[in-house]
């Protein structure tokens, strides 16, 4: 029997350890390959060691006759699964064809070619040792630019330009402006190609039982319901007898937000062999294989009047796909343009994407998405025009801020702002770091030789995904509120939160409305043979769009309370609060868990009333929330080393109404060590033959404890009018912050010594030329 | 050619025949069974596979099992004793110090071994001192906050 008491303390707002984290910190928890099954087979992959090549033969006989070896499965096999799904559709966007192991010819360096099934995951390795591939190298290219480049060797030979797609988005009259701007900057500006690096790698079971025609599937991603349907339409199976699950997965930052070529895989060995197997992603295969982000070169211009006063800006973008085109691959840079006019009042922009093939795995959803690049090019541009101009970085951005009476704001780009006081963050950011002093200690510093420097970044981001029309599969989110006959409250959401905490922030809401303690609440996600059909973790929408349809579902189930509460206390005046009907004429009262058994128990219900507590809510957003924010960055060179030392780092963000602090605090920090990774440390590299360089994590720079400074986080709080709750979302807010803001800080830094731009990520040895007093 | 091997992991012991190849990784998670130490990348560089081996922190995806035999062994799953949780774990939780959980595991066994050697380490000294375990998740500040709290409580 639960406890259910009169609470009059709201649970939002406050700062309370989760709920997720006993199994967490015992190591008691799920993660797929912590799963063992009767009967439960291993596969192993055979990935081409070229960028690209013909296959002339494969000779899988050894492997075959190896002991513990079930099966091999090559391409040849396995052409009755459907091609793995783009989800972006865009006018004349060109999609090869993904099949989930190349047959004649491969295109990046990790292209599944072959499948060896064992018993044993070690056996499955040797088996893959012991297939022989012939494979016949051809040209390969690795960089965009010289994809696109006259002569450049086809990626895909139906389509020698290598190019996927161009898009074109223009408003106002952006040659007009730059013709009468009194100053044009221009800059090319890149952002480097980064491995998401989630510390679980991707792993599947697939277990499929022939006399039911049911097919079991566990994968470490963050949209079963979507994996689900889109892997049901590969394999050729009823939807309905197929369940996807998703244990305790290991984060993702977008690199799950996926269909990838193991999961239905693993589900035709499965329905092959009759067995359950088992595929778990190596680091390398993590590397090679599961999706990259970033790798935009961008050409930036930007016009102004002398007075600072922003008139238009112009983006040329090419973005490295890849190969091929994941599930939303060709979409990630069309977000880079609708933010490209920032917090800023641009009514004149241009922007044009090349959508480039490379020999290269595809780019899909990072951490941000086209929103960081998005964010680095504006605010670097900003900070260079300033410098231009002689006027301070924090003066120009206040002067082209969107006032905070002018909202919605309809953006040049098709966007509607919902709320925002661009300067309130940013002035407190200033008032926090002590910019005046900063400045004077940077003056002193200059003066003695050393090389301190000030940067910021003033960020705006589009959350919550989104209104189902502006994305590929629908932008709802659902929840399912259950009261159990004893009171229990079990909460079903369609988000699959995987490290992010919704299990407490829900559980938070839930508490609020019904008047329960966090205990009382049970959230459940990631099973879709229990939750119904949700959309999934991603674009900073789980509390943003998840939270709301909670708050619904709630609504709806309180309607049915207090229903059941005046049958019980036979009195049309009743208010439901603080987990009790009380009956407003005679003070009677009925606690929730008495309500709740008696709607199962059923007796004396007025004719169509329909018995238990339970309520079920699909909310569609009317429109994104654009959380905003200011981050300053004080670094210091180290002339001798090249070393950066980051000083300070103040984040103030403003991601509407907090549901709990201490989440919000823990996803600034993180979503700031991914920027900062971008800005100083990180970068995916292959070499002209297309090999991955920085396969593994002793060349891939993630930081370290040791490598993160101290970060100051505090907030704004603009509520957002587009959900009840107000929340805007928190999930990539620090990484799109972050980068501008350390580029420019280091830049500011070498000013002084000619130093316009600098590209990233600002390695020692990079740095170091210059501040020796060589060149960049 | 199996080897037997005898290990006491989490007081408990074991015996096994093990092929000289398997990593004692994959023998404390398939055969023993315990599958809070996690595989996070197999070259230990990242540390969430992390366990105690004779009282030292050790990256068990970095030796044999037979290296393993008669040693000690203390996973993450034998550190609360008798249902109450070890400081740094209660730590962990109050300070927000995890997210997803995957490096989680072996990160507390790390933070455990800092602070038996350094009982009131500075910031910079737990940095250092966790720098071979990787985190993708929290930034790290909110794992620095936690160790000092366990410091700080084992102090006091």
């Amino acid at each position: 029997m639960a406890t259910t008491i009169v609470k009059t303390e709201k649970l939002s707002g406050q700062r309370l350890r989760r709920k997720e984290d006993p199994r967490l910190i015992t190591g008691t928890a799920t993660y797929v390959d912590d799963i063992k099954m009767p009967g439960m087979h291993h596969a192993c992959v055979l990935r081409s060691p070229h960028a690209a090549a013909r296959i002339r033969s494969i000779d899988i006989e050894a492997a075959r006759n190896h002991p513990g070896v079930v099966a091999v499965f090559t391409g040849a096999d396995v052409e009755s699964v459907g091609p793995v799904p783009c989800g972006s559709s865009l006018p004349g966007l060109r999609v090869p064809h993904h099949a989930i192991l190349a047959k004649d010819r491969v295109y990046f360096v990790g292209h599944p070619v072959a499948v060896v099934v064992a018993t044993d995951r070690y056996i499955a390795a040797d088996g893959v040792d012991l297939i022989e591939v012939d494979f016949e190298p051809t040209e390969a290219v690795s960089d965009p630019e010289k994809a696109i480049a006259p002569g450049a060797p086809a990626i895909h030979p139906e389509w020698p330009d290598n190019i996927a797609f161009t898009y074109h988005q223009e408003a106002g009259e952006p040659e007009k402006a730059f013709a009468e701007a009194e100053i044009v900057v221009k800059q090319r500006i890149t952002s480097q190609r980064l491995i998401p690096t989630a510390m679980e790698t991707r792993g599947v079971i697939a277990d499929y039982r022939a006399a039911e025609k049911n097919l079991t599937l566990w994968s470490s991603t963050q949209i079963p319901h979507l994996l689900r349907t889109l892997v049901a339409q590969m394999l050729g199976i009823a939807e309905n007898r197929f369940r996807v699950i998703t244990p305790e997965v290991g984060g993702g930052f977008g690199s799950k937000l996926n269909v990838y070529a193991e999961e239905a895989l693993m589900g035709f060995v499965s329905m092959k062999i009759g067995k359950p197997v088992k595929w778990i992603e190596s680091r390398r295969e993590n590397f090679l294989c599961t999706i990259h982000g970033r790798g935009h070169v961008d050409y930036y211009e930007i016009a102004a009047k002398r007075d600072g006063t922003v008139l238009g800006l112009k983006l040329k973008l090419i973005q490295d796909l890849g190969a091929y085109h994941q599930l939303l691959t060709p979409a990630i840079p069309t977000l880079s343009v609708l933010m490209m006019p920032g917090l800023y009042k641009f009514r004149n922009i241009a922007a044009d994407i090349i959508g480039a093939f490379t020999n290269c795995v595809p780019t899909d959803a990072y951490r941000g998405a086209g929103r960081p690049e998005a964010t680095h090019g504006v605010e670097r541009m900003m900070d260079m025009l300033a410098a231009e101009l002689k006027m301070d970085p924090a003066e120009i951005r206040l002067k082209n801020f969107i006032g905070k009476d002018e909202f919605p704001y309809a953006t040049a780009t098709g966007l509607s702002y919902d709320s925002g006081d661009y300067a309130k963050p940013l002035k407190k950011a200033l008032d926090i770091v002590g910019y005046h002093n900063v400045r004077e200690e940077q003056r002193k510093a200059r003066a003695e030789g050393r090389l301190l420097g000030i940067g910021m970044s003033t960020y705006g981001e589009i959350c919550a995904f989104g209104p189902s029309p502006a994305t590929p599969a629908g932008g709802w989110e659902s929840a399912t509120v259950k009261i159990e006959p004893s009171g229990t409250v079990t909460v079903m959401t369609g988000t699959s939160p995987h490290g992010q905490g919704e299990e407490t922030t829900f559980a938070q809401i839930a508490a609020d409305e019904l008047g329960v303690t966090m205990d009382d609440v049970l959230v459940v996600h990631g099973d879709t043979a229990v939750v119904q059909y949700g959309i999934g973790t991603f674009g900073s929408r789980g509390t943003a769009v998840g939270g709301p349809a909670l708050y619904y579902a709630l609504q709806d189930l309180k309607v049915k309370i207090k229903k059941f509460g005046e049958l019980l206390l036979e009195s049309d005046d009743v208010t439901f609060s603080g987990g009790m009907c009380v009956c407003n004429k005679t003070g009677k009262t009925a606690p929730l868990a008495q309500i709740a058994a008696a709607s199962y128990r059923a007796m004396k219900l007025p004719p169509n009333t329909e018995p238990g507590l339970v309520a079920t809510h699909f909310w569609e957003p009317p429109n994104f929330a654009f959380p905003f924010g200011a981050h300053i960055v004080v670094t210091e060179i180290d002339r001798d080393t090249g070393h950066i030392d980051v000083k300070r780092y103040v984040a103030v963000d403003d991601c509407g109404v907090i549901i709990n602090p201490l989440l919000v605090d823990g996803q600034v920090h993180g979503g700031v060590a991914q920027g900062l990774g971008q800005a100083l440390y990180e970068q995916a590299v292959y070499d002209d033959s297309g090999q991955l360089i920085t396969g593994e994590l002793m060349d891939y720079a993630i930081p370290k404890a040791s490598m993160m400074p101290w970060i100051e986080s505090s907030h704004t709080t603009t509520p957002s009018p587009v959900n009840p709750l107000g929340v805007k979302g928190v999930g990539e807010a620090g990484t799109i912050g972050c980068s501008p803001a350390v580029v420019n800080s280091v830049v500011d830094a070498l000013i002084h010594l000619g130093v316009r731009h600098l590209d990233m990520p600002l390695t020692p040895e990079k740095i170091w030329k210059i501040a020796s007093g060589g060149h960049a | 050619m199996k080897k037997k091997i005898s290990v006491t992991i989490n007081g408990k012991r074991h015996q096994d025949e093990v092929e000289p190849r398997l990593l004692l990784i994959h023998y404390l998670r398939e055969v023993v069974g315990l599958t809070g130490p996690h595989i996070g990348c197999e070259t230990s560089i990242c540390g969430a596979c992390t366990v105690e081996i004779d009282g030292k922190a050790v990256k068990s995806c970095s030796m044999f099992a037979v290296q393993a035999d008669g040693r000690q062994i203390l996973t993450i799953e034998g550190l609360a004793a008798n249902g109450n949780l070890h400081p740094v774990q209660e730590a962990f939780w109050n300070e927000h110090g995890l997210q997803c959980g995957f490096c989680t595991p072996g990160m507390i066994m790390t933070s455990k071994q800092l602070l038996e050697r350094n009982p009131s380490p500075t910031d910079a000294e737990i940095r250092h001192g966790i720098e071979g375990n990787l985190c993708r998740c929290t930034g790290y500040q909110h794992i620095v906050n936690a160790v000092r709290a366990a410091a700080a409580k084992a102090g006091a």
